[in-house]
């Protein structure tokens, strides 16, 4: 396959595509800025929701590119510009986490003084759980994946100027130590921004949970815009049946992934039948939040398994491309489900909700479209791994 | 020669990209039945072969299903239907304790399965033999040549036709291979002699390994260090209480559950004055009372309380419970008796539940009763 370096060049999106991301970002922005006027507690816990949804969406990709020179991955380098574009998103995304840690009173039992006052859980806990300790907290998490973020990425785009494989090596080991940092700053802010709107509650495994469906959506952000590209001829015909086929099986198995480990809290918990752990559970199967429980029985697991379990169906775009939009939703539902019970006794979806929304797709779209207007080629095209890639069968 | 059948003919080759072309050009000649042989798995052959996916998916995706049907089935007959037992306070019928049972089970039925079907019904077990095996070509194959096998049995298969062919798509040798003709009369049993002596020998390796490290091995040092923990061993001094028993006593006054202390002990009189039979005599409390009695009361009493023991003077008869003392006795009184015993009598506290002593002293008022009617029974 002699293909000309000319072909990779980036193609402009389309004014449509424009148009309706900046649109949606302004009808979202539009809303959410109604939505604070009408219930600024409710819009706050959304906002943290979407925002945990851009974090999953960016620090998943890091994660991926990461795993791509860790294993040596060879059917992923063409998607890997793709991959970059997301990951550039962290900087934006810290600048929306600014908005949380001003607010933190409306999302945070635990910033409440008077509360912690009379709690006497809340006083243990309170060493860890103070706002000076979580600021830092939080500049930590952005400053690791922001400096691994920009050298791999530099890297990356560096090797398309000057060819040079030993940007690949330097990547490798960069990868390398950036996943244990990853492991770890991730799983702190699962626990700091979901799992402390309950900080009566415990459960050891909640980081590997939130691991589990950030990867899911980093993994349906890239499935969806990688086919959207393809059908729309920005890849050319360089994609085959066999690169969509590993997109598709590893959406199917980190579907069994979180499954195992959303089943795992569950069990433990169940069986324990320790109240400090229980009162978390038994308040999302009451008072109509049971409804998002079997949302996510349902929908993020078992219609994306039978969706999936077929060899057919994970090469066939179409349906790639519904599940990748459908697993991303119920990444959406998962977060919603782990944080607003936690603040309203009964169940809450409305407008607002709706709005959030809105504005997530929005930023992403708008932070898509100016990731992608920065950058040359649609591939990697000085990756020593790109012929590779490109000749990729299964 | 001439007798033995044709089985294919087959090439070799010594690079994979030739070997790709060589699999495109055969397809566009409608070769139907060949087969390709490579050392390594080589990606994209299937697609080149145009094969389509193997059906073998769907044996372990039924046996997989079967699988967790099954240990869910299994699971609610022990627990609900044929052994109810409460495990941790939790209910009988208890899905989340079922699944990873379930999962387990899936996952091992269907990859068992899978290889069974594989060896039993797709490569006929214990049929172990192929025309292919133990040729030349195989040879060449197994090490470093990528092979391509043209079967006799293909519709367009014209021996010099496909050995041309071959020499054409630049193939390094070109093999004729033939059916063995020895091997296609002896049909492989299952209960062959070798077979069942392999299958023997084997459980009794097994069986012996196992036997060795369960009940031997388990018990050696170092193996045994479970059996030397740090807890309290029943029957056992221990250096935790000074006074070196690991058995404690209960608290003084600790109370059994459903076992109150009787607190008549030696005193009759306070009994009848002040116990109440605190059961109703229903159809259920009599047929208690009625079980309990001949079961505990009737070698003595006799069956219907008239003292004619069945102990044919082993112990001496007790008096009839149809006497004029017995029938105005109340029933606090009996009860009395029954507990703490009379006479030769054993007291029968340790046998009989507060409950079942009560129901036996309303059946003993229904036998008095049978004897010595109240006017209004006969009327």
């Amino acid at each position: 396959m002699s293909q000309d370096i000319q072909t990779f060049e980036a193609k402009p999106l389309s004014a449509r595509f424009k148009q309706i991301a900046f649109g949606l970002l302004f009808l979202g922005l539009g809303l959410s800025v109604l939505a604070f006027l009408v219930d600024s507690h409710r819009a706050l816990a959304n906002y943290n929701v979407i925002f945990a949804l851009l974090v999953s969406v960016s620090v998943g990709n890091l994660f991926l590119f990461a795993i791509e020179y860790l294993s040596g991955a060879v059917w992923s380098t063409v998607m890997r510009r793709v991959n970059e574009i997301f990951i550039t998103f962290i900087p934006v995304v810290f600048v929306m986490g600014l908005f949380v840690l001003f607010n933190t009173h409306s999302i945070f039992h635990w910033s409440h003084e008077e509360a912690v006052k009379t709690d006497k859980l809340l006083q243990w806990k309170s060493p860890y759980l103070n706002e000076t300790f979580f600021t830092i907290r939080y500049l930590v998490y952005f400053l690791v994946w922001g400096i691994f973020a920009f050298f791999m990425t530099k890297n990356s785009l560096k090797q398309d100027e000057s060819k040079e494989q030993l940007l690949t090596y330097k990547n490798s080991k960069l990868s390398a130590a950036f996943i244990p940092f990853f492991a770890i700053t991730l799983t702190f802010y699962s626990i700091d921004f979901l799992m402390s709107t309950e900080p009566h509650w415990y459960s050891t495994i909640f980081g590997v949970y939130y691991f589990s469906g950030t990867v899911l959506a980093a993994l349906s952000v890239l499935t969806l815009a990688i086919i959207l590209l393809h059908e729309k001829g920005y890849f050319g015909n360089i994609l085959r049946r066999d690169h969509f086929y590993n997109l598709g099986a590893l959406l199917f198995a980190f579907v069994n992934f979180w499954a195992y480990i959303a089943f795992s809290q569950f069990l433990l918990i169940w069986y324990a039948n320790l109240p400090e752990e229980t009162f978390w559970m038994i308040h999302r199967w009451e008072k109509g939040w049971e409804i998002f429980s079997f949302i996510l029985i349902f929908g993020h697991f078992l219609i994306p398994y039978f969706s999936l379990l077929s060899q057919q169906s994970k090469s066939n775009l179409s349906r790639l491309k519904f599940m990748a939009t459908w697993i991303l939703i119920m990444h959406y539902v998962d977060l919603y489900w782990l944080v607003m019970p936690s603040l309203y006794k009964e169940i809450v979806f409305g407008w607002i909700e709706i709005s959030f929304i809105i504005l997530a797709v929005g930023i992403m779209l708008v932070l898509f479209l100016w990731r992608y207007n920065k950058i040359k080629n649609i591939v990697p095209i000085g990756d020593p791994k790109l012929k590779r890639s490109l000749e990729f069968h299964l | 020669m001439e007798n033995k059948p044709l089985y294919s003919v087959a090439a070799t080759f010594n690079d994979v990209n030739k070997t790709l072309a060589a699999v495109q050009k055969i397809n566009e000649a409608g070769y139907k039945n060949y087969d390709v042989h490579t050392p390594y798995p080589v990606h994209g052959l299937p697609h080149a072969m145009r094969l389509k996916s193997s059906k073998l998916g769907w044996v372990t995706l039924i046996f997989g299903f079967s699988g967790a049907l099954f240990a869910f089935l299994f699971m609610y007959w022990v627990n609900v239907i044929d052994y109810p037992l409460i495990v941790g306070g939790k209910p009988f019928y208890q899905l989340p304790a079922y699944i990873p049972v379930m999962f387990e089970v899936t996952v091992l039925s269907a990859a068992v399965f899978t290889v069974v079907w594989m060896l039993f019904i797709i490569f006929k077990f214990p049929n172990n033999s192929h025309p292919l095996i133990d040729t030349e070509y195989m040879k060449r194959v197994s090490v470093d040549r990528f092979g391509i096998s043209i079967q006799a049995n293909d519709d367009l298969f014209e021996l010099n036709k496909v050995k041309e062919f071959f020499k054409n798509l630049g193939a390094e040798e070109v093999f004729e291979i033939y059916y063995k003709i020895d091997e296609l009369k002896d049909k492989p049993k299952i209960f062959d002699k070798k077979f069942i002596s392999f299958l023997a020998l084997t459980s009794i390796v097994v069986s012996a390994i196992t036997y060795f490290v369960l009940n031997q091995l388990l018990f050696m040092s170092p193996f045994n260090w479970m059996h030397e923990q740090f807890r309290l061993n029943p029957q056992k001094a221990t250096t935790v209480f000074k006074d070196g028993f690991g058995m404690r006593n209960p608290v003084e006054g600790t109370v059994a559950r459903g076992y109150l202390p009787y607190p008549f002990k030696g005193k009759p009189a306070d009994a009848e004055m002040k116990l109440v039979n605190p059961l109703i005599p229903t159809k259920q409390v009599l047929e208690l009372g009625k079980e309990k009695y001949l079961t505990f009361c009737s070698p003595c009493h006799g069956n219907f309380g008239f003292g004619d023991s069945r102990l044919r003077g082993q112990f001496p008869n007790p008096p009839t419970l149809h006497s004029d003392r017995l029938r105005n006795m109340k029933d606090g009184g009996l009860f009395h008796i029954i507990t703490e015993g009379q006479n030769v009598m054993p007291g029968y506290a340790s046998q009989l539940t507060t409950d079942e002593r009560w129901a036996i002293v309303h059946y003993i008022r229904v036998l008095q009763r049978s004897v010595n009617p109240k006017e209004s029974d006969l009327r």
